[in-house]
C-alpha cells in the first residue's frame, strides 16, 4: 500500500514538513523535523530504487487523473539514480546544518531556514522525479525560489547580490525552458515526456521544434552552469552559508545536469538531433573550454570557497564532456561523475563551512598552518581534493577514467591529453590549499583556532568515507550508471 | 498586411519577449531590471495563451448547443506560470530592499564597485 505510493510520497513528505518547520518557529523542532523528513525521502529514493531494480519503469498516475492527460510521476533506473544521489546529499547535510544555523541565526530565522531547505529539495526530487513537461518548470521555480533565499542568508552583505543575480539570471534560464516547453507542446498538443518523445520524429524538421531545442538548451545550460552561462555561480557559493553551498552544490546543478539528458536523449532522442545539429561538437568545445578556463581562474583565487565553486564549473565541464560524446561509455562516466562530484563538493563545502565556523573567514592567507589547528577537517579537504584531481583510490579516479575511455573509443588521443592537463590544472589549486595549511607559520586568525566541532565534522566525513569507498567499489556507481546509460542511448535510436 | 495580422499575437509576444530582455540586459537600476524580467514572463503567458484559442470556439463548459470549445489547458498552466512570477518578482523586490539597506545604493555598477574595494 505505502510501497505503492512511493513516487508521491518522495515529493510530498519534503513538502508538508516545510510548512511544518516554517509553523513551529523553533530552531530546534525545525531542525528535527528536517532531519526526519530528508531521511525518509532518502528512504523513499531508495525503496524506489530496489522497486525499480525488481518491476522495471514505474508510471504512477497523481491524484489517479490517467496519464497523458493526468500528471504522470515516471521513475525508471535513470531519475531513481538521481533521487537517490539529491535526497541522499540532502539527507547528510542536515545532521551538519544545526551547529553552524543555531550559531548564527534566531529562533524564528533557523526555522525559516530549514522550511527554503525542504522545498529546495522538493522542488529538485520533484524536477527530477515527474514525467510531465509543466511541473517540471514549476518544481525547477519552487527549487530556485527557495534556494535565493538560502542564498541571501549568508554572513556577507554579498551573498545579496549574488542572489539578486542569480535569481535575475536563474528566471530567464527558468523561463527558457518553459518558452521551449511552450513551443513544443503547441506542436504536439502533450505535455507528457514520453508522448512528446513518440510525436517529435514525425516533425523533427519543423521551426518550431528546432526554436524548442535551442531554447531548452540555453535555459537548461544556465541553470547547469556551462560555460559561459556560469556567470551567477561563483559569487552564490562563494557568499551563501556554507549548508547552501553544499546543497547546491551536491544537487542543484546536478539536477539540471539529468533535466539536460532527460530532454536531449528522451523527449528530442528519437529526432535525430545529434546527427542533424552540431550539438554534440557545440557541447564538446564548450566543455573543454569549461573545464580550461575555470581551473585557470580556480587557481588565482584568495577565497577558498570561490575557488572550489570555480572547480564546480570546470567538473561541470567534465560531466557535459562525457554527455559530449553520446556513447554508451561517456555516459556511463558522465553519470559516475554527477553521483561522484555531488559527494566530493557538497564533502568539500562542508568541511570549509567548519573552517568558516572556527575562523569566521575562508580566505586563503588566514588559512596558513591550520592543518595542525584542524587536522581532520584538513585531511578531509586533501582526500576530496585529491578525488577532484581524479587521484587512484578516490571515486573522482573511477569517473575520470571512463571519460577518458570514452575519448580513446573514438580515437581523440589529443582530448585524452586535454582531461590529463586540466587535472594537473587542478592540482595546483589544490596544492596551493595543502601548501598553506600545512607548509606556513599560523596566520594571526588561525592562531587560537580549534578543530571544528564534531557535529560538523562527522556528517562530512560521512562523504570522504564514501569518496573512497566508491573509489574502491564500483558496483552501485559505475553498475547503475552504466545500465542507466544503456537506457539513455535506448532512447536515441 | 494580412498576414502580420493573423499572427499578430505572435509579434506582440516577440516584441514583449526581446523588450524585456533588452530591459534586463540594459539597465543597471535594479528595480527596472525586475520590470524587465516581468515582461520577459509576460509574454510567455501570450505564447501559451494564443494557441489554446480555437476559432470560433467558446468557453469551455459543456452546455447543450456548443460543439466547439476553446482548449482549458493553457489557462491552467498560465494560472500557475503566474503565480511563480508574482513570487519571483517579490523576492526579487525583497532582495532589493534588502540590498539597498546593505549598500545604500540599487545601481548595479555602484554596487559593484563598492564591492570591489
Amino acid at each position: 500500500m505505502l510501497a505503492q505510493h512511493l513516487p508521491a510520497l518522495q515529493v510530498v513528505i519534503p513538502l508538508l514538513a516545510a510548512p511544518l518547520c516554517a509553523l513551529f518557529r523553533r530552531g530546534f523542532i525545525g531542525w528535527l523535523i528536517a532531519v526526519a523528513a530528508t531521511w525518509l525521502a532518502f528512504a523513499a529514493a531508495i525503496g524506489l530504487l530496489f522497486r525499480v531494480l525488481n518491476e522495471g519503469v514505474i508510471s504512477y498516475a497523481m491524484g489517479g487523473w490517467a496519464p497523458p492527460i493526468g500528471i504522470e510521476y515516471r521513475v525508471d533506473l535513470i531519475n531513481v539514480f538521481v533521487l537517490v544521489v539529491v535526497s541522499g546529499v540532502g539527507s547528510v547535510i542536515i545532521p551538519f546544518a544545526r551547529t553552524g544555523t543555531a550559531a548564527r541565526f534566531n529562533d524564528t530565522d533557523q526555522a525559516w531556514f530549514y522550511a527554503m531547505y525542504l522545498l529546495a529539495l522538493t522542488g529538485l526530487l520533484g524536477v527530477t522525479i515527474t514525467g510531465d513537461a509543466f511541473n517540471i518548470f514549476v518544481f525547477l521555480e519552487i527549487s530556485s525560489l527557495a534556494s535565493y533565499v538560502m542564498i541571501a542568508m549568508g554572513r556577507d552583505r554579498r551573498a545579496l547580490t549574488a542572489a539578486y543575480q542569480y535569481l535575475i539570471m536563474g528566471t530567464v534560464g527558468a523561463t527558457f525552458i518553459v518558452i521551449g516547453i511552450g513551443l513544443l507542446w503547441a506542436m504536439t498538443g502533450t505535455l507528457n515526456l514520453a508522448d512528446l518523445a513518440q510525436r517529435i520524429p514525425e516533425i523533427n524538421d519543423t521551426r518550431p521544434v528546432l526554436a524548442a531545442l535551442a531554447f531548452l538548451t540555453v535555459g537548461i545550460s544556465l541553470k547547469l552552469a556551462l560555460f559561459p552561462l556560469h556567470l551567477w555561480l561563483p559569487n552564490a557559493y562563494a557568499y551563501a552559508p556554507a549548508v547552501t553551498s553544499a546543497f547546491l552544490a551536491g544537487t542543484a546543478t546536478k539536477v539540471a545536469i539529468y533535466l539536460f539528458l532527460r530532454f536531449f536523449y528522451t523527449v528530442f532522442g528519437g529526432g535525430g538531433f545529434f546527427e542533424s545539429t552540431p550539438l554534440p561538437e557545440m557541447f564538446l568545445v564548450l566543455s573543454v573550454v569549461a573545464m580550461f578556463a575555470a581551473s585557470t581562474v580556480a587557481v588565482f583565487q584568495d577565497d577558498v570557497k570561490r575557488m572550489f565553486a570555480y572547480s564546480s564549473v570546470a567538473q561541470i565541464g567534465l560531466i557535459t564532456l562525457g554527455i559530449s560524446y553520446v556513447s554508451e561509455t561517456g555516459l556511463t562516466g558522465a553519470m559516475t561523475h554527477l553521483f561522484n562530484h555531488a559527494i566530493i563538493k557538497a564533502g568539500i563545502f562542508m568541511l570549509l563551512g567548519g573552517v568558516m565556523f572556527r575562523m569566521a573567514s575562508v580566505k586563503l592567507e588566514d588559512m596558513a598552518g591550520i592543518g595542525r589547528k584542524m587536522p581532520f577537517t584538513m585531511a578531509g579537504i586533501v582526500i576530496l581534493g585529491l578525488a577532484l584531481i581524479g587521484t587512484p583510490g578516490t571515486s573522482g579516479f573511477i569517473s575520470k577514467w571512463w571519460i577518458v575511455l570514452a575519448a580513446l573509443e573514438k580515437d581523440q588521443w589529443w582530448l585524452v591529453a586535454l582531461i590529463l592537463l586540466a587535472s594537473l590544472i587542478t592540482m595546483l589549486y589544490v596544492g596551493r590549499i595543502v601548501e598553506v595549511a600545512y607548509f606556513r607559520e599560523p596566520s594571526a586568525k588561525a592562531a587560537d583556532v580549534r578543530e571544528a566541532p564534531l557535529a560538523m565534522l562527522i556528517p562530512a566525513y560521512v562523504l570522504v568515507i564514501a569518496t573512497i569507498y566508491f573509489g574502491l567499489d564500483t558496483q552501485w556507481s559505475v553498475g547503475l550508471a552504466q545500465r542507466a546509460a544503456a537506457d539513455l542511448l535506448a532512447g536515441i535510436y | 498586411m494580412t498576414e502580420i495580422l493573423a499572427d499578430l499575437n505572435y509579434w506582440v509576444t516577440i516584441f514583449l519577449m526581446i523588450g524585456g530582455l533588452y530591459i534586463i540586459t540594459a539597465h543597471g537600476n535594479m528595480i527596472k531590471k525586475l520590470v524587465g524580467l516581468g515582461i520577459f514572463q509576460t509574454s510567455v503567458y501570450l505564447l501559451f495563451l494564443s494557441p489554446g484559442k480555437v476559432l470560433g470556439g467558446t468557453a469551455p463548459i459543456i452546455a447543450p448547443g456548443f460543439e466547439l470549445y476553446s482548449n482549458p489547458l493553457p489557462h491552467v498552466l498560465i494560472l500557475t506560470a503566474i503565480v511563480v512570477g508574482v513570487a519571483t518578482i517579490a523576492l526579487g523586490l525583497a532582495l532589493v530592499v534588502r540590498i539597498h539597506e546593505a549598500y545604500g545604493t540599487i545601481e548595479d555598477d555602484e554596487v559593484q564597485e563598492m564591492e570591489a574595494d
